[in-house]
């Protein structure tokens, strides 16, 4: 019995270190994966779900989606985000909140996403800039909205979205997130939802 | 296959026209023991070069590819940074033995060194127990290492040397066994002439067959292990024991440590492929006179060095395939499989050699 167990073990030992041997001489002759980064600054593409920093898409009528509730601002514990709003008057008569400044501390964020998990409009993300390096700390709070931007106008444009203020890799990570906004939108008969989060 | 004896002749009767006997002898001797300093450090910056690119394929990594092209002259800015580098004297040392350590395993290994064959006609030290004389200057180095760890008066060193004794002590004893088992097929414990009848009659490891393939394998695996390298890598574990026995040790004294291990893997595949692969003596096929004839053309040494470092790099494959093993593991490994193994092969030799089944 222990004779056998003696040879057994020997022979699956041989057989795993073998595997062992092959996984490693597969992975030999594999790409390999490190980035040479200044050289490759051009092609270089990272990851969709790499949080840089916060942006705040705006389609090609500079127009985004953000109704300036300040759930996000309610939400960062960071206090890195402070937005600003002003009360308009629509033409139906009612008055309505609208964004003027929505501001972002680069320096005091810690990339959690609570912001964006709290935002019922899907109106800001990260994006995969990751080159945030700047000689002065002022610099880094970053105003998203753009000058003169507004509201995107509900129920006119039915999703004609496809944002083409970013360059080519930005325009891919949007996408999702522009699909993820639609049923949030549905539900927002209800905002007070969100806020209880 | 050419001789390298009629160069060492012809320096030989150059010296004596001039030079008295022992001034000439004398002069050989510096020049023999520069060209082996020689190599040795240039191997040493090959070796460790190597080893930093092919752990990094391993890994899926590129490795050290920023001074020089594809980072070829890295280890040469290492070394020189490792020169620069402070000794620094510790308070409460073994002062003799402290200083002592890394010379008598630097001696060991440039002794072994010393015992290659690189050619024909080119073997430094040549005698007719050449193979015992490998393993008695081989067994220096582990007083070195077990000496560090006593002088450094710190725990981890002397762990570490413990460990690193039991170990070498321990593999010793399969390596010794599966060299036995290749002088029964050789007959002879001069690396020459083991070199020179596999020239003849082809490589130990075809003419053994079965037995010598099953040695080679035994001998891979402790000799990686003799090399305190690879999953063997117990005397410094650096998880456990920050760098074992040397982690008392700076500058150019720690550089001889890392100079040795390194030079340590390649005389271990060195003798490998001398006593498994042929040496210097070149591929041949019987038969194909032509391929023969051709193969002939290509120098002893390349022929040489190209096996040796074939072997090493299977045992940086082996190193960074393998999780490092613990002490009793390590030792189960040798006592129970290896050197039980070891000598059921000796036995398995003796009797094809004495009924005429090798090749």
């Amino acid at each position: 019995m222990s004779n056998n167990n003696y040879f057994s073990g020997l022979f699956s030992g041989i057989k795993s270190l073998l595997v062992g041997l092959g996984v490693t001489m597969k992975e030999f002759f594999t790409r390999k994966i490190t980035e040479q980064y200044p050289e490759n600054r051009k092609e270089l593409k990272m990851f969709d779900r790499f949080r840089g920093r916060l942006v705040m898409p705006h389609n090609e009528n500079n127009e985004h989606k953000c109704i300036g509730c300040g759930l996000c601002q309610m939400a960062c514990p960071n206090g890195s985000i402070t937005v600003t709003t002003e009360m308009l008057d629509t033409d139906d008569g009612k008055k309505k909140r609208s964004l003027v400044k929505y501001e972002y501390d680069l320096g005091c964020c810690m990339f959690c996403e609570l912001c964006i998990t709290a935002c019922p409009q899907g109106a800001i993300e990260f994006c995969t800039d990751f080159e945030n390096a700047v000689f002065d700390r002022a610099k880094l709070v970053q105003q998203l909205n753009k000058p003169g931007s507004k509201v995107v106008e509900k129920k006119v444009a039915p999703k004609p979205e496809a944002p083409a203020a970013k360059p080519a890799p930005a325009a891919k990570a949007e996408a999702p997130a522009a699909k993820a906004a639609e049923p949030v939108e549905k539900k927002e008969s209800n905002p007070e939802t969100p806020t209880t989060v | 296959m050419f001789d390298f004896a009629k160069v060492t002749n012809w320096i030989d009767a150059l010296l004596l026209s001039f030079l008295p006997g022992w001034a000439a002898t004398l002069v050989e001797c510096v020049l023999v023991a520069l060209a082996i300093i020689t190599l040795y450090a240039v191997f040493a910056i090959i070796l460790i070069y190597m080893e930093r690119k092919i752990c990094a394929f391993f890994q899926c990594r590129l490795g050290p590819n920023r001074v020089g092209k594809w980072g070829s002259i890295q280890v040469l800015a290492d070394v020189l940074k490792m020169l620069t580098k402070e000794i620094i004297d510790m308070k409460n040392v073994d002062r003799l033995l402290h200083k002592m350590a890394p010379f008598l395993v630097i001696v060991a290994s440039m002794l072994t060194f010393a015992c290659l064959p690189w050619n024909k006609g080119a073997e430094v030290l040549d005698f007719n127990i050449g193979i015992f004389f490998f393993l008695a200057a081989g067994s220096i180095g582990v007083v070195g290492i077990l000496l560090a760890g006593w002088s450094s008066n710190n725990k981890y060193a002397l762990i570490g040397a413990m460990r690193s004794g039991a170990q070498i002590i321990s593999y010793e004893v399969s390596i010794g066994l599966v060299m036995l088992t290749m002088i029964v097929l050789t007959g002879t414990m001069s690396f020459s002439e083991i070199c020179q009848q596999q020239a003849d009659l082809g490589w130990n490891i075809f003419r053994g067959h079965v037995p010598a393939v099953l040695a080679f394998i035994i001998y891979l695996i402790a000799g990686n292990a003799e090399c305190n390298r690879g999953p063997f890598d117990m005397p410094e574990a650096e998880s456990e024991l920050t760098a074992g026995y040397h982690v008392e040790y700076s500058g150019m004294h720690f550089g001889f440590y890392y100079l040795a291990e390194y030079l340590n893997l390649f005389i271990c595949a060195g003798i490998a492929s001398t006593i498994f692969l042929g040496g210097w003596a070149p591929f041949h096929v019987p038969g194909l006179d032509g391929f023969n004839h051709v193969m002939d053309y290509i120098p002893g040494a390349v022929w040489m060095v190209g096996k040796t470092f074939f072997v090493v790099f299977l045992l940086m494959w082996i190193r960074w395939t393998f999780p490092r093993l613990r002490i009793d593991q390590l030792l189960a490994l040798e006592w129970k499989y290896l050197m039980p193994m070891s000598l059921v092969l000796l036995v398995l030799m003796a009797i094809c050699v004495s009924l005429g089944l090798t090749l």
